[in-house]
C-alpha cells in the first residue's frame, strides 16, 4: 500500500539476548515489587492496579485482532468468559494447596487460554468470512452465546459452574505477580508477532484485504491467527480475574464488557499496542477517580467514543507506537484508512 | 392443534414489533450501508416517552381513544425527532469516513441512550410497570379458550399492518419514496440528479425511528419499560432484517415475523429445560444466513468491486 518513496532507514534492533535477559528480568522483579506493593500499598489501589493489568491483556489482545488485522469483533468478553469460568471451575473443585499451587495456577490459566482459543477457532472460521459491520454483529451474537449457554448451565459432570447465579468461592490466588506477569508475556506476545514478517500480513490485510490476497497473502488462515491468539490471551485475563475475585457473574461477560474493551482499542489508537496499554490505563483508572459520579461512567465511555470517532477516529496514537519500533520502516507511514487518500497515493506513486 | 394455532398467533403478534424495527434498520441500510446500532435505542426512548405519554394523558381523560392516539403519535415524533438528531449529530460528521469508524460512533450513541435513560431524573434503571392505558382482554377465542386472540395481539398486528400499508405506499407511491429508492439504488448518481440526499437521510433516520418507536409503545404496553429494553429487540430486529436480506423493504417484515414465530415456537415446544436458549435462536438464525445466503431471502447480491 505504502508507496511513498523517499528513502528510509531502519533503525538499529538491540541483540535478541539483550532484550530476552531484560524481559526474564523484569518478569523475575516482578515477584519482589508484588511482595513490596501488597504488603505497602493501600488495597484499594492494589485492586485498581489489578484491574489496569487485567485490562491490559484484554486491549492489548483485542488490539491484535480489531486494531492490527482489522477484524472488528465484539465478542471479546465471550472468550474472557470461557477462559474465567475454566479457572474459576477447576480451581474451585480441586481448592490446590501449598506448592501445588503455583502449578495449578499456571495450568489453569493456560487451560483457560487454550479453551477460549479454541472457541475462538470455532467461532472465527465461520464468522471471519464475513466483513465489516456483519463480522461486528456476528461475534456479538457468539459472544451472547456463550452467555447463555452458561446461564444455562448448572454443572458439567462433576464441575459446578453455577449457571445464572454466579460462580462463588473461588480460591483468590492471582496476585500482583500473576497478573503482570500474563500481561507482559501478552504484550511481548502481540508485540513481536505484529512487528514481526508475519505482522506485516495481518497490517496488509487491515489496509485492504482484497489487495493483500492478490500478493499471496492466506487471508483466512491470518484472520483466523489473529482472532485465536487473542481469544487465547483474553481467556488467560479472564483466568488471572476469575482467581483475584474469587467470584463470576455471567452477566459481567455480556456486550457492555465487549465494548469497553473496544473503547480502550479505539481510544489508544487501533494498531497501536503501546497506545491500547495506555488507554488501558486511563479507562481503568479514570472512572475510579469519577466514583462520585458513578453514573456518568458510562456515559463518558459513549461520549468519548463518538467524540473520538467525530475528531480524532485514528485514537490517542494513531497506529504509532510511543516509542519508534526497531527494524520499522521511518518515517511510519501516514494511519489512513480513507479511501480517497488511498487513490491519491496510489495515483501518484 | 390448538397449541399452534395460538403459538402462531403469539408469534405474529411479537413478530409484528420485530418487523417495525427490522424496517428501520433496512432503510438506513439501504440508503447509507450502515447498521444504525442505536435503532435499538430509540425503541426504548419510544417505549419511554409513551410511558410519560400515557401517564400525563391520562391525568386528564379516561378515553382510551383520546389517550391511545396521543401516546402513539407523541412517542412517533418524539423519536422521529430523536432519530433526525442522532443522524445529524453522530453520523453526518462521518459521512465519508470508513463505515467502523460510522459503526463505532453508532454504538457509542446506543450506549449514550441507555446510560441516559438510566439516570432517575429521566427514568431510572429499574422497569416500571406502563399506566393502565389497555387491559389484556381476550377479544375472539374458542369455546375452550385454548384459542385467545387479546386485544393487545389486535392492537400490536393492526397498528404493524397499517403503518406498513402507509409505508408502502410512502416509499412507491410519492416523490419522497422515488427520491429514496433512487439514493439506496446510486448514492453519487442520485445526486448528480439533483436529489438533496441529506434530506432524504434525515427523513429516512426519522421515518425509521416513528417505526421503531411504534413497536417500543406495543412492547411498553405488552411488557414493560427498562432503559435496557432495546438490547434484544434492536438485536433481533437487526437479524430479522438480515434474513429477510438487509436493504429490502418486504425482506425486513418477512424477517420479522419469520424471527417472532420461530421465536415463540421455540419457547412453546422445547423442553422447559432448554426454554433459556432461545434467546439464542436469533443469533444462530443470524450465522447459520450469513453462512449459507449472506443476501438473505430478498436481498440482491451486491458484488464486490476492487
Amino acid at each position: 500500500m505504502n508507496v511513498n518513496m523517499t528513502p528510509f532507514r531502519r533503525l538499529p534492533t538491540l541483540p535478541v539476548w539483550v532484550i530476552n535477559s531484560a524481559l526474564t528480568a523484569i518478569l523475575v522483579g516482578l515477584w519482589p515489587l508484588g511482595r513490596a506493593l501488597e504488603q505497602n500499598l493501600n488495597p484499594y489501589y492494589l485492586q485498581i492496579l489489578i484491574l489496569v493489568g487485567i485490562n491490559i491483556m484484554l486491549a492489548v489482545s483485542l488490539n491484535l485482532v480489531n486494531g492490527i488485522t482489522g477484524q472488528f469483533s465484539l465478542g471479546h468478553a465471550g472468550f474472557m468468559a470461557v477462559g474465567a469460568y475454566t479457572a474459576g471451575v477447576l480451581l474451585r473443585h480441586y481448592q490446590p494447596e501449598g506448592g501445588a499451587i503455583v502449578p495449578a495456577m499456571l495450568g489453569v490459566l493456560i487451560l483457560g487460554g487454550l479453551l477460549a482459543a479454541a472457541a475462538g477457532l470455532i467461532v472465527g472460521i465461520p464468522t471471519l468470512r464475513l466483513q465489516g459491520d456483519y463480522l461486528a454483529i456476528a461475534t456479538l451474537g457468539f459472544g451472547e452465546i456463550i452467555n447463555v449457554v452458561i446461564i444455562n448451565t448448572e454443572s458439567v459432570g462433576p464441575f459446578y459452574v453455577g449457571g445464572s447465579a454466579g460462580l462463588h468461592g473461588i480460591p483468590i490466588y492471582a496476585n500482583f505477580f500473576w497478573t503482570f506477569g500474563a500481561a507482559l508475556f501478552c504484550v511481548v506476545c502481540v508485540w513481536r508477532l505484529a512487528y514481526s514478517n508475519k505482522g506485516k500480513a495481518f497490517a496488509a490485510i487491515r489496509e485492504d484485504e482484497i489487495a493483500a490476497g492478490a500478493m499471496g497473502v492466506n487471508t483466512t488462515y491470518y484472520k483466523v491467527a489473529a482472532f485465536v491468539i487473542g481469544a487465547f490471551f483474553a481467556g488467560v485475563a479472564g483466568g488471572v480475574s476469575a482467581t483475584w475475585f474469587g467470584n463470576l457473574d455471567p452477566e459481567s461477560f455480556r456486550f457492555m464488557r465487549s465494548i469497553e474493551i473496544v473503547a480502550m482499542v479505539v481510544l489508544g489508537g487501533s494498531g497501536s499496542i503501546t497506545g491500547a496499554i495506555v488507554a488501558a490505563i486511563l479507562l481503568t483508572w479514570l472512572p475510579e477517580q469519577l466514583r462520585a459520579v458513578q453514573e456518568w461512567r458510562l456515559v463518558i465511555y459513549a461520549l468519548v467514543l463518538i467524540l473520538m470517532m467525530i475528531f480524532r477516529p485514528a485514537g490517542l496514537l494513531g497506529n504509532r507506537e510511543l516509542w519508534p519500533v526497531p527494524g520499522r520502516r521511518k518515517p511510519a507511514p501516514p494511519a489512513t484508512s480513507d479511501p480517497d487518500s488511498r487513490q491519491r497515493m496510489m495515483a501518484e506513486g | 392443534m390448538d397449541q399452534l394455532i395460538q403459538q402462531l398467533i403469539n408469534g405474529l403478534s411479537v413478530g409484528a414489533t420485530y418487523a417495525l424495527i427490522a424496517l428501520g434498520y433496512t432503510m438506513v441500510y439501504g440508503i447509507l450501508r450502515l447498521i444504525n446500532f442505536a435503532h435499538g435505542e430509540v425503541y426504548m426512548v419510544g417505549a419511554v416517552s409513551s410511558y410519560y405519554l400515557a401517564e400525563w394523558s391520562m391525568g386528564w381523560t379516561h378515553s382510551l381513544w383520546v389517550s391511545l392516539p396521543i401516546v402513539v403519535v407523541g412517542s412517533m415524533v418524539t423519536c422521529a425527532i430523536l432519530g433526525f438528531l442522532i443522524e445529524f449529530l453522530a453520523y453526518r460528521p462521518l459521512r465519508d469516513r470508513p463505515r467502523l469508524v460510522v459503526l463505532i460512533s453508532a454504538i457509542g450513541v446506543s450506549l449514550l441512550l441507555q446510560n441516559l435513560a438510566q439516570f432517575q431524573a429521566i427514568f431510572g434503571p429499574t422497569p416500571k410497570r406502563f399506566p393502565e392505558l389497555i387491559q389484556s382482554t381476550p377479544v375472539l377465542y374458542n369455546a375452550a379458550h385454548t384459542i385467545v386472540l387479546t386485544n393487545l395481539d389486535i392492537l400490536s398486528l393492526g397498528l404493524s399492518l397499517g403503518l406498513m400499508v402507509i409505508m408502502t405506499w410512502v416509499v412507491l407511491g410519492t416523490k419522497t419514496g422515488l427520491a429514496l429508492r433512487a439514493v439506496s439504488f446510486r448514492f453519487d448518481i442520485s445526486m448528480l440528479m439533483g436529489i438533496n440526499t441529506g434530506k432524504i437521510i434525515s427523513f429516512t433516520f426519522m421515518f425509521g425511528s416513528a417505526l421503531a418507536a411504534v413497536a417500543g409503545t406495543i412492547d411498553a404496553i405488552r411488557y414493560d419499560v427498562r432503559p435496557l429494553m432495546g438490547l434484544m429487540p434492536g438485536l433481533k430486529a437487526f437479524v430479522a432484517a438480515v434474513l429477510g436480506g438487509i436493504g429490502s423493504i418486504p425482506g425486513a417484515v418477512v424477517g420479522g415475523l419469520l424471527m417472532g414465530l420461530s421465536e415463540t415456537l421455540v419457547k412453546g415446544y422445547l423442553p422447559s429445560a432448554y426454554t433459556g436458549y432461545a434467546d439464542a435462536v436469533a443469533f444462530v438464525v443470524l450465522i447459520v444466513i450469513l453462512l449459507v445466503r449472506p443476501t438473505g431471502l430478498f436481498g440482491r447480491v451486491a458484488p464486490e468491486k476492487v
